[in-house]
């Protein structure tokens, strides 16, 4: 047993054998089994005809299918104003209780809140919003009672591109602010009395030294918003019936049977979904990396 | 200058947002729970005792626990060693390992049952051979229970993983394993009674994130055909008004109780998850 400590001991030099890495061996068949073969099963059959031979036909159609470039139109587009509205507003929060001179007491109740409701998706989320904005619901009651305002007299729709963005935002703003608190916290008081002494005002403060400091980390969890938007789609198919086009939504369609004529053609959807968040992730890592630099 | 020192004793504007954000997270809630006792205003909470009368509810809401707890119990046999061999022995690993717990971000879950459907609806062979093992998993019922579990563990694994990795930079994992050898513990008995109790905090709020994941969890179950909360409570829904009202109330309350838990294990280290 001894001899056993020292080697543990000596392996911080030591190489690795192979043996080390058996431990790590059932993690990685595990990843393989359930994670890489999946996704390389739906990769190679996106490059595959229905006959089984090579073709980028299904990928030169992801680009040309109007059916399928208005799916990923309007993916990109919900993910796009969600990440932004929440980035925005979950920003604002996240600032107000950092920063922003609230009492600390409600920085704990905002962040709880926060992880409840950054957790709080899919069926029930979809159906609480019908309680608030369908066309009995809650909110669209007070408003034509009181304000005299028929919502879905102006054109608005819970189970549309504007619907969708509001129940999307009920996560996506409080992802910010768990992300963005820490951030702000990082921002350290001294660089705001050095610009104080030096006469700045508190807008050149923010402008010149809060906001470069703390963009790299702002577009980072804008990033992850639009990703954690673009994926989803328990929320949007509880709430529509499976009725707005996005692409989860199309795929989910291709999975139930074979809604388009080409099966590759689902492959490469998915596949097309996976490069979008690929990149997505990418993206945010570099941003990461940068930010850390400054906010540790 | 006046102007802007007493604004910045009082902060209006971060009022404003606050509020703003409040009405937010609470006028849906309200809305739900609101409507959940309208159905008749003798018995208010007639909806609950309908959605608790009905006896699909518990069959499926229990599986549904009973799924997270599997996946919660098979992650942490899969991570917990693998995160204590890469700080002890392995630390080259680290970064792939990192790297494929990312990868659930990159692969949504309708996307992951995509293509677990796809390779786990044909018989499971010896490979390069037609010699079959085991016929299709998703053909009988265990089948389907193995690879929702694995898929679950997929996607609670970034979450799971952190939390574990995190857990483990706060305790000197190689003084106790050292000390343990020296007094003879075997590898087993270092991770069960040495390296599990010293992290148990990071442990609970990842099986915390866990379950508020796979309870209530709908691509993944509606897909392999699993009558799990999360499809029952979406079929409810298309023919009933009242019951899925109270119940999404509920699940709502589940997932404050499962936060709030979170908070008080980690102090007050809020994490974020995602099963949209």
């Amino acid at each position: 047993m001894a001899q056993t400590a020292v080697t543990v001991k000596g392996s911080g030099a030591a190489p690795t054998n192979w043996r080390a890495w058996l431990g790590v061996a059932p993690f990685f068949l595990f990843a393989i089994l359930f994670l890489f073969l999946p996704s390389l099963r739906l990769f190679t059959a996106s490059f595959t005809n229905s006959s089984g031979n090579f073709t980028l036909e299904n990928v030169i159609q992801l680009f040309s299918e109007p059916f399928i470039v208005n799916a990923y139109k309007l993916s990109i587009q919900i993910s796009a104003v969600t990440a932004l509205g929440g980035g925005i507003l979950g920003f604002l929060l996240a600032y107000s209780v950092t920063v922003g001179g609230l009492p600390s007491s409600l920085r704990s109740v905002l962040i709880t809140f926060s992880g409840v409701a950054s957790n709080f998706a899919g069926v029930p989320l979809a159906f609480a919003f019908v309680a608030t904005l369908g066309r009995q619901g809650f909110i669209t009651h007070i408003l034509r009672d009181y304000l005299n305002i028929n919502i879905y007299d102006t054109g608005f729709n819970l189970y549309s591109f504007a619907g969708l963005s509001l129940v999307y935002m009920y996560f996506q703003f409080p992802l910010m602010v768990l992300i963005m608190a820490p951030a702000l916290d990082g921002l350290k008081r001294e660089w705001r009395e050095a610009a104080e002494n030096l006469g700045a005002s508190t807008t050149q403060y923010w402008l010149k030294v809060a906001m470069p400091v703390l963009l790299p980390s702002i577009l980072g969890a804008m990033i992850l918003l639009f990703g954690n938007a673009f994926g989803a789609y328990a929320t949007a198919y509880a709430l529509t019936g499976g009725r707005i086009g996005i692409v989860t939504i199309q795929i989910g369609a291709q999975i139930r049977g074979d809604v388009l004529y080409n099966p590759g053609l689902g492959y490469a959807m998915a596949i097309g979904m996976v490069a979008i968040m690929a990149v997505s992730l990418a993206g945010y890592s570099w941003l990461q990396a940068k930010t850390e630099r400054w906010l540790r | 200058m006046n102007l802007m020192s007493r604004f910045r004793r009082f902060p209006f504007w971060s009022w404003i947002w606050f509020i703003l954000g409040a009405l937010y997270f609470i006028l849906p809630l309200l809305a739900t729970f609101e409507f959940s006792l309208s159905w008749d205003p003798e018995v208010p909470f007639k909806a609950y005792q309908r959605a608790f009368e009905d006896n699909d509810f518990w069959e499926t809401f229990i599986f549904s626990n009973v799924l997270a707890l599997a996946t919660i119990i098979v992650s942490i046999i899969l991570i917990v060693p693998t995160a204590y061999w890469i700080r002890l022995r392995l630390p080259e690993a680290r970064r792939m390992v990192e790297f494929i717990t990312l990868m659930p971000f990159v692969v949504p879950a309708i996307i992951l049952v995509f293509g677990l459907i796809r390779i786990y609806s044909s018989p499971i062979t010896v490979p390069f051979t037609d010699l079959q093992l085991m016929q299709p998993l998703t053909n009988f019922k265990a089948g389907t229970n193995v690879l929702i579990v694995a898929g679950y563990m997929v996607l609670a694994m970034p979450y799971m993983y952190r939390s574990v990795d995190t857990g483990m930079r706060t305790v000197d994992i190689r003084t106790l394993t050292e000390a343990a050898q020296s007094l003879g513990a075997n590898w087993f008995t270092i991770i069960t009674r040495i390296i599990l109790p010293n992290i148990r905090a990071a442990l609970l709020s990842g099986a915390l994130l866990t379950f508020a994941i796979v309870v209530g969890e709908v691509t993944l179950a509606s897909f392999l055909g699993v009558n799990a909360f999360g499809p029952y409570l979406f079929l409810l829904g298309q023919h009933r008004a009242y019951e899925p009202a109270a119940l999404s109330f509920i699940s709502f309350l589940l997932t404050w109780l499962a936060m709030g838990l979170i908070q008080l294990a980690t102090g007050g280290q809020g994490q974020a998850a995602g099963a949209h």
